[in-house]
């Protein structure tokens, strides 16, 4: 996609724009114009689609390769789940374990207005796996993460990543962060200033159903829309990939989550890998070092 | 019966409203009656009918607009010695609530379409107050032959009022969409009239006679004590002065889960359809209570949801065919006679993206804003944010014709994203020998392109450049390098001005151009 001309204009600023539209109809005279909000849904989605391959071409403009090859070692190291590494499937399903709980907690939580993994001790509590003696351990796993992540080039995005991907834009209105979940990966993108203290303007399609209120509460209308709004984006993003199969969405992880750990251990082995992932991005709160090794 | 004697335009309902009556180019206010359900409605005052265009070249359907074409521009006006000057500031006196100043327009009085009836004799504008003004065509007359052929108010009367649906907590807004005329059959005049929810089918009818002399109501109405009545009279029909009633006479709601778009009467007289984002109703003019849904793109998900329709018309001669306009940039044209539900196409008319030009704002400006098939029915327009294109029926994969209308605009999408115009909807509409094409654009710009001679003309409507009996020049937006003298650079040009609404008379040269509020009506010059 051409940048665009003579705007200097760039496809963060085009990101925040579309989402204040999309918010500003909510509260429109005569209802929100499907229309309209689904002509700002693919200027999201292009401007995203621009932002990421920005975002991405800076990464391997920063990345050494061996260097980050070695600080994960380290990571790895400290990393309490890790219990044997020679089984990887274990390793994750641990993972998955831990977060699973967690991660429902969250999706389900009818009152956040966005998916958030919660405060890490929150997450790190709840993990079944670990017994007391290593309670120190994931703190400390925690803030390797924590000193790992301000450096850019740990993001995680690899041109296969990308390529699969299937990436829904969050904004969380109350916090201003703008997230990018992607194969259930989620990722803290930046935060946007230009919104000021808005109401949610998009999020996972069943968690903002109940959000609406006043505004719009017919099913088949809005809470419809919004989501058609993120998947038109999803579809299209996806659209050079034919495996559609293996692109896995947001409402689909949320049943796998829902179901708890019976559910992930009920599924193939391929989702189980992309839920784990996600389980473990949620692990390390905004964290992206360890999402990619 | 009193009666308001201001002058069409400057009445401001201070006379009261009831009991006024309409005269030629007297005030237009409705007499109140039971069997009227129409409410009163003022001409807003901030709306003129003005400004005729007496191209001198333009003599017949197939002259083209020369480049120096001089067209005269005069105000219509119930006295001529007044100037279009002079009025505004009559009018600003009267009426402090509706005009602040002369570029200060009330919400409610902009236009939102307009629409000649089949005949050209009336034409009908709709705004966002819910309010329909119809104006009429002046009979000529040999002793001003000047003043031939000058649109009058006829009638206004309020169509749509705002409602709240309950259900879903949605104000539905009283706006007018559309207006469709029928042919006219009888004495009466029907027209079909939409806001975002319902579509609703007027009588427009004149009342010259009235009953008097009833034995059991004296002339005040008022019922007679029987024993007072002494002798039996029939009643006889006298004639009054006359008076335009506007009755709704049929109301056809609660079928449409988005807002309509558009409405489009059937050649068959007896039927027509009403488009909204995702579906296509199929009416009887005589049947309210049951619709036939004819088209629908709903997707099973509504998060797989990628397109919507915008737009939806009957083709002008066969009944089962009708074409509608996606959010895309692809039209369908659809047989009625191949299936109950025509969700298969029998032809898809689009033209592949070009990938140069791609960029974030592609799919906004190949979204189609209005398609319109030609009178002769061989041909279609599409007009999308930036180009109009003709496409022949015959020919699927690319049009026939393409038109840049400001093609300098590609440059400022990001701006016009922005500030949202990049999502307006301009209207087309062919002339009626299909030979030029018209369209809108800002700055109060109109565009007209021939398309036998390929030239094209750039036209103003605003009253600063439009004194009586002036000539009105092309104008001429100056893209880049030195500007000219007359012309206007990109960068001056007025976003909030635009034409959306344009209508073309179906036999004659005159064509009408909402401008916000304001309607302009132009004509050719009379020899």
């Amino acid at each position: 996609i051409t940048t665009n001309m003579e705007c200097a204009v760039d496809a963060q600023s085009l990101i925040s724009i579309s989402l204040m539209k999309i918010h500003n109809s909510r509260t429109q005279r005569g209802g929100i114009k499907l229309h309209k909000n689904l002509l700002v849904s693919y200027v999201l989605r292009n401007a995203r689609q621009v932002y990421i391959k920005e975002k991405y071409a800076e990464i391997y403009r920063m990345q050494q390769y061996e260097e980050v090859r070695t600080v994960c070692n380290e990571i790895q190291e400290l990393n309490p789940l890790d219990l044997d590494s020679e089984d990887a499937d274990d390793e994750d399903q641990a993972r998955a374990a831990c977060c699973g709980d967690e991660t429902s907690l969250c999706h389900r939580g009818a009152a956040q207005p966005a998916v958030h993994v919660r405060a890490p001790s929150t997450l790190l509590g709840c993990c079944p796996f670990e017994d007391s003696s290593k309670e120190s351990e994931p703190c400390e796993y925690r803030s390797c993460c924590m000193e790992a992540s301000p450096v850019s080039h740990f993001d995680p995005f690899s041109a296969d990543n990308i390529r699969h991907c299937n990436k829904t834009t969050v904004l969380d209105l109350d916090t201003h962060v703008v997230t990018t979940v992607e194969n259930g990966y989620l990722h803290q993108d930046c935060c946007c200033d230009a919104l000021q203290g808005g109401q949610g303007a998009q999020s996972p399609a069943k968690k903002r159903k109940g959000e609406f209120g006043g505004c719009v509460s017919e099913a088949e209308d809005v809470s419809d829309f919004t989501a058609a709004r993120k998947r038109a984006k999803r579809e299209d993003c996806s659209y050079s990939n034919p495996d559609y199969t293996e692109t896995s969405n947001i409402s689909n992880l949320i049943s796998i989550f829902g179901s708890g750990f019976s559910g992930l251990l009920s599924r193939q082995a391929d989702l189980e890998q992309i839920c784990s992932k996600q389980a473990l991005a949620g692990l390390g709160a905004w964290t992206r070092a360890i999402v990619a090794f | 019966m009193t009666k308001c004697s201001k002058d069409a335009l400057r009445c401001d309902n201070s006379c009261g409203g009831d009991n006024c009556v309409k005269q030629r180019t007297k005030c237009a206010l409705l007499i109140k009656s039971a069997a009227s359900t129409a409410g009163i409605g003022a001409v807003p005052a901030s709306r003129t009918v003005s400004c005729w265009m007496r191209p001198e070249v333009w003599t017949g359907p197939a002259s083209p607009p020369s480049p120096s074409s001089s067209l005269i521009c005069r105000y219509q006006d119930p006295e001529p010695a007044d100037l279009s000057m002079e009025e505004e500031s009559d009018t600003r006196k009267i009426n402090n609530s509706f005009l602040r100043d002369h570029n200060y327009a009330t919400e409610a009085d902009i236009i939102s379409t307009v629409e000649f009836n089949s005949s050209g004799e009336l034409l009908a504008t709709g705004d966002k107050g819910g309010r329909v003004v119809v104006f009429q065509r002046e009979q000529e007359s040999k002793s001003q032959p000047q003043r031939r052929g000058e649109y009058n108010v006829y009638s206004t009367f309020q169509s749509h009022e705002p409602e709240f649906d309950y259900l879903k907590s949605l104000e539905i807004e009283e706006k007018i969409n559309k207006i469709k005329w029928l042919p006219q059959q009888n004495a009466a005049y029907f027209l079909l009239s939409t806001n975002d929810k319902t579509v609703k089918l007027w009588k427009i009818s004149e009342r010259d006679k009235r009953p008097e002399g009833y034995n059991l109501k004296d002339e005040d109405g008022r019922i007679k004590d029987p024993s007072t009545i002494t002798s039996l009279r029939v009643p006889v029909l006298q004639p009054m002065d006359l008076m335009v009633e506007a009755t709704a006479r049929r109301v056809f709601s609660n079928a449409h889960t988005y807002h309509i778009n558009s409405i489009s009467v059937n050649s068959d007289l007896q039927t027509f359809i009403s488009t909204d984002d995702l579906r296509v109703n199929l009416w009887n003019l005589e049947i309210t209570d049951r619709s036939f849904n004819i088209v629908d793109i709903k997707p099973a998900n509504m998060e797989e949801l990628t397109e919507v329709i915008t737009s939806a018309e009957f083709h002008p001669q066969q009944c089962h065919t009708f074409a509608y306009s996606s959010s895309k940039g692809s039209i369908r044209l659809c047989d009625m006679r191949q299936a109950a539900l025509c969700d298969k196409h029998c032809k898809y008319f689009e033209e592949p993206e070009d990938p140069s030009t791609r960029s974030f704002f592609s799919e906004i400006i190949s979204s189609i804003s209005d398609v319109k098939f030609s009178h002769n029915g061989r041909y279609l327009m599409t007009r999308d944010y930036l180009t109009v294109k003709v496409w022949d029926l015959q020919m699927e994969n690319k049009p026939l014709e393409t038109y840049q209308v400001h093609d300098y605009l590609r440059g400022k999408l990001c701006s016009l994203y922005e500030n949202d115009c990049i999502f307006d909807k301009f209207e087309c509409v062919w002339n009626g020998s299909d030979s030029v094409i018209m369209t809108g654009s800002y700055n109060n710009f109109f565009r007209m392109f021939d398309r036998n001679t390929k030239r094209d003309v750039t036209l103003e409507a605003s009253r600063e450049n439009s004194k009586p009996r002036a000539i009105l020049k092309p104008r001429k937006v100056c893209v880049g390098g030195k500007r000219r003298k007359d012309e206007i650079s990109v960068d001056s040009l007025d976003f909030s001005k635009k034409i959306l609404h344009t209508t073309w008379h179906p036999h004659e040269n005159i064509i009408a151009v909402a401008a916000t509020n304001n309607l302009y009506i132009f004509q050719d010059k009379v020899n």
